[in-house]
């Protein structure tokens, strides 16, 4: 028999998936491929449908419509094969709080019918650092422990696919990037890792991304593609009284797009570039100190052109 | 700098048992100031928040806020702050106009107050054709931007954000951010908190927290100076973990957090 990467490149394939609550569209048509070995990631903010999505792509909830192929298998038939193939790590965190760090990766390994001793490589970077507290009940955990218990019990059957709903989510930012470097480490076991985020900076750190928005698709992609699809000139602008030049921006005529942007404000033009008539504009406006240079788009700015509202002057 | 100081702390201690929460903190926030306090997670942050917002009583030091003392008289300083959280801190079950009543009560405000402010709120957010649905039916930007200016509807000294944009998208992120400037050029002193490394770009001045203790509070543009760094969140990485290029001392911190 061939090896199974070789008859299925894809660990997902999805087609036209749908699902409504009521009168949400919390779906609508999700089409998209995973393939099997890359870090795929679903960027969106809250409400965006990433949760829904990830309940049917590990079986848990099925598609008003559209078919998913996950592994090979059709994931409303094959449901209980893929379970066996399969981690996930919900968004909530979901062991059993009165059960120590030890007993939840016990349970779990006997639930999947193996043992911690027999998978142990997989997991011994991320234990390391909760083993020192295996005999505490996992509700007495901080957030950074339990994440990384959550993580250790969802690959505790070495599952072929790793499917992390938000873990970042309220997590600092160092120890998100020591998150990022933990999932680099496990996809050179050949693990597929489908992940969730709402920090568009993260996107960065996937091969793929699908950015996602009120239901709906919205572009997939490396994430420099993503970003290179940027249509404009984008600008970068900057002076002291930053909140004023934003004012100022906002009722330029030529002004196409401005927002807020780390320590400068991102811009878009009517105009070819900022040319003498923007800065006798500021200059009326008693804005004497601004610099406006051109800049690389980053995913936000691609995800905010995307959302179609980058136009709206006037939020 | 001469401007009011708003919150002044002084060799401020928190203990639980023999775990030192914050380890003697000393800082001052000025008026019309936005004033970005993060930290990694377990560094202290809720902590000091609980103790600067009235919830919570120092072990030992010097707090004052809003020119009360948090120790002797932590009901002033409840009615003179605004406090909102990602949680979202209104009632899901009454309307938009109901809670902002609701709130302009709890702050003393009268009918008349409230009544001519609720208006006026409604219009600057264009939620006028909102006002009587329920919170619940909200989306989740919608109800972030309500639960600031609600936080702010009394007109306090300062108000407390403790990561307010969690979860939202890009755009309402980057109007919240335009409240945040708009409410602090009105004078109100706004202490926020965030994950979002841009977003402590936009703060006046920032404070990074590390194991209970203030290690590093500047302008952005100064501590990015001081640490070599490109963007705040470079030296915040530098800050949290010192011994990032050590493998094992970076295990050690894990470990704490």
């Amino acid at each position: 028999m061939k090896p199974y990467s070789e008859i299925m490149p894809k660990a997902i394939e999805s087609s036209g998936i749908c699902k409504s609550f009521g009168d949400t569209k919390a779906l609508n048509d999700i089409t998209f491929n995973i393939n099997e070995g890359e870090i795929f990631g679903f960027i969106g903010p809250d409400g965006a449908g990433k949760t829904t999505l990830f309940r049917i792509i590990t079986t848990l909830l099925l598609p008003d419509s559209g078919s998913m192929t996950i592994l090979g298998l059709d994931s409303t038939v094959g449901y209980k094969k893929l379970r066996e193939n399969m981690g996930y790590m919900p968004g909530r965190f979901s062991l059993y709080l009165d059960l120590t760090v030890e007993e939840n990766l016990n349970f779990y390994a006997s639930v999947f019918g193996t043992t911690v001793k027999k998978n142990f490589e997989l997991i011994s970077d991320i234990y390391s650092h909760i083993e020192p507290f295996r005999t505490r009940p996992a509700g007495k955990l901080s957030g950074g422990m339990k994440q990384k218990l959550a993580l250790s019990c969802a690959l505790i059957h070495r599952p072929r696919l790793l499917v992390l709903d938000e873990p970042t989510t309220g997590v600092d930012a160092v120890s998100r990037t020591e998150f990022w470097a933990l999932l680099r480490k496990l996809k050179q076991y050949g693990i597929t890792i489908v992940v969730s985020t709402p920090y568009m900076d993260e996107a960065m750190r996937c091969d793929r991304v699908a950015l996602i928005q009120d239901g709906q698709m919205l572009s997939i992609d490396s994430p420099q593609n993503v970003r290179d699809g940027f249509s404009r000139k984008l600008f970068s602008a900057r002076a002291g009284d930053k909140y004023r030049l934003l004012l100022a921006l906002r009722d330029y005529p030529g002004t196409l797009s401005v927002y807020p942007f780390g320590d400068s404000i991102h811009l878009t033009l009517s105009e070819e570039k900022p040319g003498r008539q923007l800065s006798e504009y500021l200059s009326e406006k008693g804005i004497n100190d601004a610099t406006i240079v051109e800049t690389e788009a980053g995913i936000e700015d691609r995800f905010l052109e995307l959302m179609g509202m980058d136009e709206i002057k006037n939020p | 700098m001469n401007r009011d100081k708003v919150i002044k702390v002084r060799n401020l201690v928190k203990k639980f048992g023999s775990f030192v929460a914050n380890d003697n903190l000393s800082f001052d926030v000025y008026e019309g100031e936005i004033f970005g306090f993060l930290g990694a997670n377990g560094a202290g942050k809720t902590t000091a928040i609980r103790i600067l917002t009235g919830l919570s009583e120092p072990t030992s030091g010097e707090v004052m806020v809003a020119g009360f003392d948090a120790r002797r008289q932590p009901e002033e300083i409840k009615k003179n702050i605004g406090y909102m959280c990602q949680k979202f801190s209104l009632y899901e079950d009454l309307t938009i106009r109901e809670n902002i009543m609701l709130y302009g009560g709890i702050y003393g405000l009268d009918r008349n107050t409230i009544r001519e402010r609720t208006g006026q709120l409604l219009d600057k957010l264009r939620f006028s054709e909102y006002g009587d649905r329920l919170i619940s039916s909200l989306p989740l930007g919608v109800k972030q931007k309500l639960a600031f200016a609600v936080a702010v509807f009394h007109k306090p000294k300062i108000v407390f954000l403790d990561e307010p944009t969690g979860g939202v998208d890009p755009l309402t992120r980057r109007q919240f951010w335009e409240m945040i400037y708009e409410t602090a050029s009105g004078g109100i002193t706004v202490f926020v908190t965030t994950h979002y490394m841009d977003e402590a770009e936009y703060c006046d001045r920032v404070s990074i927290m590390n194991e209970g203790r203030i290690e590093a509070l500047d302008t952005p543009a100064e501590l990015k100076r001081l640490y070599n760094a490109a963007t705040v969140e470079e030296v915040f990485v530098k800050i949290a973990r010192p011994g990032a290029n050590s493998k094992k001392e970076n295990a050690d911190n894990n470990r704490i957090v």
